[in-house]
């Protein structure tokens, strides 16, 4: 989130697209509520009528996949209608930049894409430049090779006709949204876009997050109270875990994990150079990665050995979730950690990864359920035992509060859990068992003369003396030292490339700034201004509430409105103040170099509408799904062009004729994510009880089926059976003058628990995003017929 | 230590209604008198916990209330601005996550080809657990591949971590990239 939960309140306009807040992130619409008696408005757009629209003021279906058109009429529209905030648009985006020739599109095709790679060559989306480095501009916009006239024309074809023919969405309802939301491009204005999943499981899932903050730039909404692009997270400390470097591509904070891919990754040096911009914040990327070494392999991380830099591994593939079960499946891994998770209920074309498991030589799961993925091998799940060489090892954990520690929210708060009781029987917390096996693993491995074993025997683990690790260690470790002092760093800002400092994660950095000062377990609750909350737990980066809040003053430093004021410049004291942290350095005056450039993360100062960064293009392009009943209108290109495609058994692909139903998978307020924590208690498995598959009234008629009947669902990869729900919530699509049906169904279910199901994600398919290779779990191909 | 800085509006609140103490917390007054003038419900004298709910992101404030080793109650923290008390259905149940019979509690092994699980001893589970890793480890390390130091195990996959806490997800991200895996996903990505 840009923003944070209770700044919700502040908003003139919610719209809500690819989430359903009321039901999985209940209390957040709290403040939706709140922005409502404020005389705020909500938009929900969803393929299904969910309990957030039926909160709503306006309510727009569209079917799954989706998003683009959408979103790119948005800002057609506003364009059209002149609706922009055009001053924050010069100068704070990239609109008025001179995009170099080289740069085209057609046909659904930009320019340098090589059919064979399926990937795009991206130096032909450059920026001019000048020769001292700095982009070309028109600050009119009316260049045609700029980047809002390019822009501009890229989203013509996005016409609201063309649009609604593809999103199958009624033309009233999209006009009434359109009008609502562009609304908030006035200045005194805001308006928010609220997403989670929906948005991101597609193969055009990172675009569909760049139209939206696209639209939000368009409108002048980043930066400002009750604006923003305001991801939902799923998972209590998703966000954490992430921000802590658990993908395989990035260490902590956001650095790239080194690829032996890249000849400059060779080197740190090399690494450093390739990795880090000349100007923008990231140009300090050097003081975050040799910190971090410092951190991790303390003393012997020095300027001689590139502060250990050639410890770290090296990949040379994309190691994501899809790709990892599909070297499981091919028999390439032998063993797995799997920490309170439950891929053979959460994972893709599950059927496959359950199957992908039984490949492995060993498995370790630690959760404090047998979960389906712990007990993958049993007959409940189908298999046969005496065929599963798997070893399997099952760790009891201890759950939130029998233990302590810290989790990220959405929010980016970092809030603390004090331990309520000692863990449950002989379960003990995920960070001893950490502890305790790396200490075995470091005495294993001890006194070893071998060099592949130096990176381990180099790690430097200090927690204490004890099989217990001392948390607060680990939590000041995190923060970071002034290792020349030893005292606790006060900010990032601090931070040096010289092997000097130390800080295991630098956006956390400050959060410890002085022995017994954890700024996690601060409870003021008192209101600082704006909902902000300062004082309350601690928001990365440097305890920043709203991120890009420069962008809430013009350029000239003063708010664009009373009503969305945030920070501003005060002249007299000549610094930035006001209700929260400065996104920006504190003491330089509007008037000096770079004192406009309210993105200071980016290269020069601006937001991106034009990105040339991104595998799938710079501007997000509509394409169907993997799986789709309909031809793409927008172009030739059937499948998003980057999109890697896994072909074979590991996963089959379903074609409209014999799957001509769009399926889609979403959760229930009752149940989380796979469902082991909740369907191992007994209210909650009694609220809800049953899996089962929504379906609208029409189409039920036409197969026959009635409310509650049993019934199967099939794609390409396998078939589960359900309960019918047959409501007015989903409603058949006019797809381009032919009728396409859609239906859902909960993914919560499998057959561990006291409420026990089939897995909705036995039929999704292994299909990821051009950019992250997240799943398309939410557009599929199905078909459903009655079970008797 | 928890620093449960409350204002005495908000001790009332949480004093008259349920007569409890708070956890590791000195107020510098006379508690006993406060649970004099309350009659004695099933939450009465019991140690009060701030904790922060473990299903989704929003990040909720729950109180713990735990007496002889028994999690009694659990509720909404009325002093987290961001759930001010209230809690969804998830977020109302968090006792269960305690009391459900269905809670692991030992530590439960599986032989190759094996039908059933056997109860194991923490001990022999994790050195069993050490002696798996280096073996693969050390079977399929490889340090230099074209002529670059690499130094990784693709041999060696590890999972999962958006529901621990930070401390824990940090020494989890190190000690895997420590021991040269490159297999290391989490929840954000799927």
């Amino acid at each position: 989130m840009t923003n944070h939960w209770n700044d919700l309140q502040h908003t003139d306009c919610a719209l809500i697209i690819g989430a359903n807040p009321a039901e999985n992130h209940p209390i957040s619409f709290r403040w939706l509520t709140k922005a409502k008696e404020n005389g705020g408005k909500i938009v929900s757009v969803d393929p299904r009528f969910t309990r957030t629209s039926a909160q709503a003021d306006v309510y727009a279906a569209l079917r799954s996949g989706t998003d683009i058109p959408f979103i790119g009429g948005m800002i057609n529209y506003a364009i059209q209608n002149n609706l922009i905030h055009k001053e924050y648009v010069v100068k704070y985006t990239n609109a008025s930049f001179i995009v170099k020739e080289g740069y085209d599109f057609k046909d659904g095709l930009f320019s340098g894409y090589d059919q064979t790679k399926r990937a795009y060559d991206k130096t032909k989306w450059v920026i001019e430049t000048t020769e001292d480095g700095k982009p070309v501009k028109d600050e009119t916009l009316e260049n045609p090779r700029s980047v809002f006239q390019l822009m501009k024309k890229h989203y013509s074809r996005y016409d609201v006709d063309t649009v609604t023919a593809v999103t199958g969405t009624p033309k009233d309802d999209y006009l009434k949204v359109c009008e609502t939301f562009c609304s908030t491009g006035k200045v005194g204005k805001s308006g928010t876009i609220m997403y989670a999943m929906g948005t991101t499981q597609h193969t055009v899932g990172s675009q569909n997050v760049r139209i939206y903050a696209i639209l939000q730039l368009l409108l002048g909404n980043i930066g400002l109270p009750g604006g923003g692009i305001n991801a939902m997270r799923g998972e209590s400390n998703v966000q954490g875990s992430t921000d802590f470097g658990l993908l395989f591509d990035n260490l902590t904070g956001y650095l790239a994990a080194p690829k032996a891919t890249l000849p400059e990754h060779v080197t740190l040096k090399g690494y450093l150079e390739k990795e880090t911009p000349k100007t923008g914040y990231w140009s300090n990327k050097p003081k975050f990665v040799v910190s971090l070494l410092k951190s991790w392999y303390g003393n012997n991380a020095t300027a001689d050995n590139e502060f250990g830099y050639q410890f770290l591994p090296k990949g040379n593939k994309n190691y994501s979730h899809i790709n990892l079960f599909n070297a499981m499946y091919k028999g390439e891994l032998e063993g797995a950690f799997m920490f309170g998770t439950n891929p053979v209920v959460g994972g893709p074309n599950a059927g496959k990864e359950k199957e992908a498991l039984g490949n492995l030589k060993w498995m370790v799961a630690i959760d404090l359920w047998e979960t389906e993925t712990s007990a993958f091998w049993q007959t409940g799940a189908g298999s046969d035992p005496s065929k599963i060489n798997t070893e399997v090892f099952l760790l009891p954990a201890s759950a939130s509060f029998e233990k302590e520690g810290s989790i990220s929210n959405s929010s980016r708060w970092m809030q603390y859990r004090w331990k309520a009781i000692d863990s449950k029987g002989e379960a003990r917390p995920d960070l001893d068992i950490i502890h305790e096996l790396a200490l075995k693993l470091k005495k294993l491995y001890a006194n070893s003369p071998k060099s592949a074993d130096k990176p381990f025997l180099f790690l430097d683990w200090n927690y204490g003396t004890g099989e217990v690790p001392d948390i607060d260690l680990v939590a000041k470790e995190i923060n970071g030292y002034d290792l020349k002092t030893g005292k606790l760093l006060k900010t990032f800002g601090d931070l040096k490339d010289d092997g000097s400092t130390s800080s295991g994660n630098w956006i956390y950095s400050g959060f410890y700034p002085e022995e017994g000062k954890n700024l996690s377990k601060r409870r003021d609750n008192v209101d600082t201004g704006n909902a902000n909350y300062l004082n309350w737990s601690f928001a990365w980066p440097a305890n920043r509430r709203i991120l890009y809040n420069r962008a809430s003053a013009d350029p000239s430093g003063q708010p664009w409105s009373k009503e969305k004021a945030v920070i501003w410049w005060d002249a007299a004291q000549k610094k930035w103040i006001g209700n929260d942290v400065p996104d920006f350095k504190a003491v330089t005056a509007p008037t000096e170099p770079g004192g406009t450039g309210a993105f200071m993360m980016n290269k020069d100062g601006v937001a991106l509408l034009f990105a040339p960064t991104l595998n799938d293009g710079p501007f997000p392009e509509h394409y169907e799904p993997f799986e789709s009943p309909v031809p793409n209108v927008f172009s030739s290109q059937q499948l998003n062009p980057a999109t890697v495609i896994i072909e074979g058994d590991f996963n089959k692909k379903g074609g409209k004729a014999k799957y001509p139903i769009v399926g889609t998978t979403y959760r229930v307020s009752e149940h989380w994510q796979s469902g082991s924590m909740t369907r191992n208690q007994e209210w909650l498995s009694e609220l809800a009880g049953h899996m089962f598959v929504e379906m609208s009234e029409e189409f039920a008629k036409e197969r026959g089926i009635k409310n509650k009947d049993k019934i199967v669902v099939s794609s390409a990869r396998g078939e589960i059976k359900a309960y019918a729900m047959v409501t007015k919530r989903f409603k058949p699509y006019n797809v381009n003058g032919k009728k396409v049906h859609q239906i859902g169904m909960p993914w919560h279910f499998g057959f561990k628990g006291f409420a026990t199901g089939d897995t909705a994600n036995r039929l999704t398919p292994h299909i990821g995003d051009a950019n992250t290779m997240i799943p398309e779990f939410k557009a599929f191909l199905c078909d459903v017929r009655r079970a008797d | 230590m928890v620093e449960l800085n409350l204002s005495r509006r908000q001790f009332l609140k949480l004093s008259g209604a349920t007569a409890a103490t708070l956890a590791i917390v000195e107020l510098g007054f006379d508690d006993k008198r406060a649970y004099a003038k309350t009659k004695e419900f099933k939450i009465a004298k019991t140690t009060v916990t701030p904790t922060i709910c473990c299903y989704c992101g929003v990040g909720c404030g729950i109180l713990v209330h735990t007496k002889k080793n028994e999690v009694v109650y659990t509720e909404g923290d009325p002093d987290n601005p961001i759930n001010e008390g209230k809690l969804c259905s998830k977020g109302t149940t968090l006792r269960q996550l305690y009391t459900s019979e269905k809670r692991l509690t030992k530590p439960l092994y599986r032989a190759p080809g094996s039908s059933k699980w056997e109860e194991k001893d923490w001990g022999w589970m994790l050195d069993t657990i050490a002696k798996r890793t280096k073996d693969t480890r050390d079977a399929s390390f490889v340090e230099v591949e074209n002529g670059i130091t690499v130094n990784k195990t693709e041999k060696i996959a590890s999972l999962g971590g958006a529901a621990l806490d930070n401390e824990e997800t940090y020494l989890l991200a190190k000690l895997m990239r420590g021991l040269g895996i490159t297999y290391l996903e989490h929840q954000a990505r799927i």
